[in-house]
C-alpha cells in the first residue's frame, strides 16, 4: 500500500495536472480576485483609506477567491463520481486530503502574489525591507491554513445539497482567525497603520498555531467526512 | 479453491430501510455472474456490500478472504465498483486517467500500458481529454482503469446503459477476456439479453434476497 505521503503528491500533481488543462483558476480566478481589488478602490474612493486598509483587502480578496477554487477543486471530484471511487479504491483518506491541500495552497500562493502586486499598483503600497521576512512568513502560515480549512470544508460540502451556499456558510466563520491574523501581520510586515514589524510576530504563532490545528484535525476527520 | 464471495444470510439497511435481507450467494473466481431483478431488489446494494461501502447488520460475509463484518474497508483496495459514474477526471486526458488509478496502487508504467492495450486505448485516444470521448469510450477508459488497479473483483452497475449495440458488445467481450485473465465479474443488469451472451450465471435479486 502506498504510503500517506506518497498518495498526496499523486492526488496534488493530479489537481494541479487538471488546473494546467483547464487554466480555470488562472483564466477565471485571478480576472474575479484582480476585479475585487478594483472594485474595492472604486468602493472606498481614497488613496489614504485605501493605503491603510490594503492588507485587508488582500487577504479578504484572498478568500472570497478561495471560495472559488475550494469549490473547483471538489466539483471535479464530484462530476464523474471520482471522489467516491476513491473511497471506494480504499486510498488514503489522509493522502486525499494532504493532496488536495497541498495543490489549493500553491494555487493560492501564486494568487496572492499577483494579489499583493495589485495592491503595490493600485492602492501605493510598499514592501518595506525589514518586513519582507515577516511578510513572507505571513504569507506561508496563512496560505497553509487556508489551504486546510479549504479542503476539510469543501470535503465537507461536497456530497450535501447547496453546496454552493453551504461551503461559504461553513468556512468563513472559521477562517475568520486567519483573516484577522494574517491581515495584522502584513500591516506590521508594510508598516501601514502605525504599526512595526515587531507587533506582527505573535501573530505568526497564531498563523501557525490554526495551520497545525487543522491540518491535524483534517488529516484524522477527512476520512469520516467523505464517506458513508 | 476458495470462492472469491461468500455470503450467508446478509442482512444490511440502509437508514430504516433493509436494503438486503438475508442474502445468500457464493462466487467463484473468474466467474460473471449477472444479477437481475427489479428496481429496488437490492442488486446495488449487494455490488456495494461487496466494494465494503455497505456494513454488514447480520449474517456472514467474506470477499477475496476478507471478514467483512470485521474490517470492510481492507477490501476495497481489490475491488473495482463502476456504477452509473465512471470515476474519471474529464480534463485530463484518458493516459493521464489511466496513469493515475495506476499510480494508486504503485502500477508500473508497463501495467498501464498494458490496461490501455486492452482497451484499445493506445495510439489516438491516449492523448484526448476525457471531456471529448463518447460514452462508450468513457467506459472503456473506466475499466483500463480497473486493470490498471489489478482489480481481483469486478462490481459493475447496469455498465451497458449508455452504450449502443457495438459497444455493449464490446463491453461483453472485454469483461469475457477480464474473467479468463482471472478477474471475477458480478454485473448488475437489466439487460436480458446478456444473460446467454456474457454470464456463466445468472442470479435473481428480489426483495433484498438472493434465488
Amino acid at each position: 500500500m502506498l504510503s500517506v505521503w506518497a498518495i498526496s503528491r499523486l492526488v496534488a500533481g493530479k489537481d494541479l495536472r487538471v488546473e494546467w488543462r483547464s487554466r480555470v483558476v488562472s483564466n477565471q480566478v485571478v480576472p474575479f480576485a484582480a476585479l475585487m481589488m478594483v472594485m474595492f478602490a472604486f468602493a472606498l474612493d481614497s488613496d489614504t483609506v485605501l493605503k491603510r486598509v490594503a492588507p485587508g483587502l488582500v487577504w479578504l480578496a484572498a478568500m472570497f477567491s478561495l471560495l472559488v477554487i475550494v469549490q473547483r477543486a471538489f466539483a471535479v471530484e464530484t462530476a464523474d463520481g471520482a471522489l467516491d471511487a476513491l473511497r471506494v479504491a480504499g486510498v488514503r483518506s489522509a493522502g486525499i486530503f494532504l493532496g488536495k491541500a497541498l495543490a489549493l495552497a500553491a494555487q493560492l500562493a501564486v494568487l496572492e502574489l499577483i494579489l499583493l502586486g495589485a495592491a503595490i499598483v493600485l492602492y501605493n503600497t510598499h514592501i518595506v525591507g525589514s518586513g519582507i521576512a515577516l511578510l513572507v512568513c505571513t504569507y506561508l502560515t496563512a496560505t497553509v491554513g487556508l489551504s486546510f480549512v479549504g479542503t476539510l470544508y469543501g470535503g465537507l460540502a461536497a456530497g450535501a445539497k447547496g453546496r454552493e451556499t453551504l461551503l461559504p456558510l461553513l468556512m468563513l466563520p472559521v477562517a475568520a482567525p486567519v483573516l484577522i491574523g494574517a491581515t495584522r501581520a502584513t500591516e506590521a510586515a508594510l508598516g501601514t497603520a502605525g504599526a512595526t514589524t515587531s507587533d506582527g510576530w505573535p501573530w505568526i504563532g497564531l498563523l501557525a498555531l490554526f495551520a497545525v490545528a487543522f491540518g491535524v484535525g483534517g488529516t484524522l476527520a477527512f476520512g469520516s467526512l467523505i464517506d458513508e | 479453491m476458495e470462492p472469491v464471495v461468500e455470503l450467508v444470510d446478509v442482512v444490511a439497511v440502509l437508514g430504516a430501510f433493509p436494503a438486503l435481507a438475508g442474502a445468500t450467494l457464493t462466487v467463484a473466481r473468474s466467474e460473471i455472474v449477472l444479477l437481475r431483478g427489479p428496481n429496488g431488489a437490492g442488486k446495488t446494494s449487494l455490488l456495494r456490500l461487496c466494494a465494503g461501502l455497505l456494513a454488514v447488520e447480520r449474517g456472514t460475509a467474506t470477499v477475496l478472504g476478507v471478514d467483512l463484518v470485521r474490517d470492510r474497508t481492507a477490501v476495497r483496495p481489490r475491488v473495482g465498483l463502476l456504477g452509473h459514474s465512471n470515476g474519471l477526471y474529464a480534463d485530463l486526458t484518458v493516459a493521464d486517467n489511466v496513469r493515475f488509478w495506476g499510480a494508486t496502487v504503485g502500477a508500473s508504467t508497463d501495467e498501464v500500458q498494458a490496461a490501455m492495450g486492452r482497451m484499445g486505448l493506445t495510439d489516438r485516444l491516449a492523448d484526448v481529454s476525457v471531456s471529448k470521448l463518447s460514452a462508450g469510450q468513457r467506459r472503456r477508459t473506466a475499466l483500463a482503469c480497473l486493470i490498471a488497479r489489478r482489480a481481483e473483483l469486478w462490481l459493475l452497475d447496469e455498465p451497458h446503459a449508455g452504450l449502443d449495440a457495438a459497444g455493449r458488445d464490446e463491453l461483453d467481450t472485454t469483461l469475457r477476456a477480464a474473467a479468463a485473465a482471472g478477474a471475477t465479474v458480478i454485473v448488475a443488469s437489466h439487460e436480458l439479453e446478456r444473460a446467454g451472451s456474457l454470464a456463466t450465471r445468472v442470479v435473481q435479486v428480489v426483495g433484498g434476497q438472493v434465488r
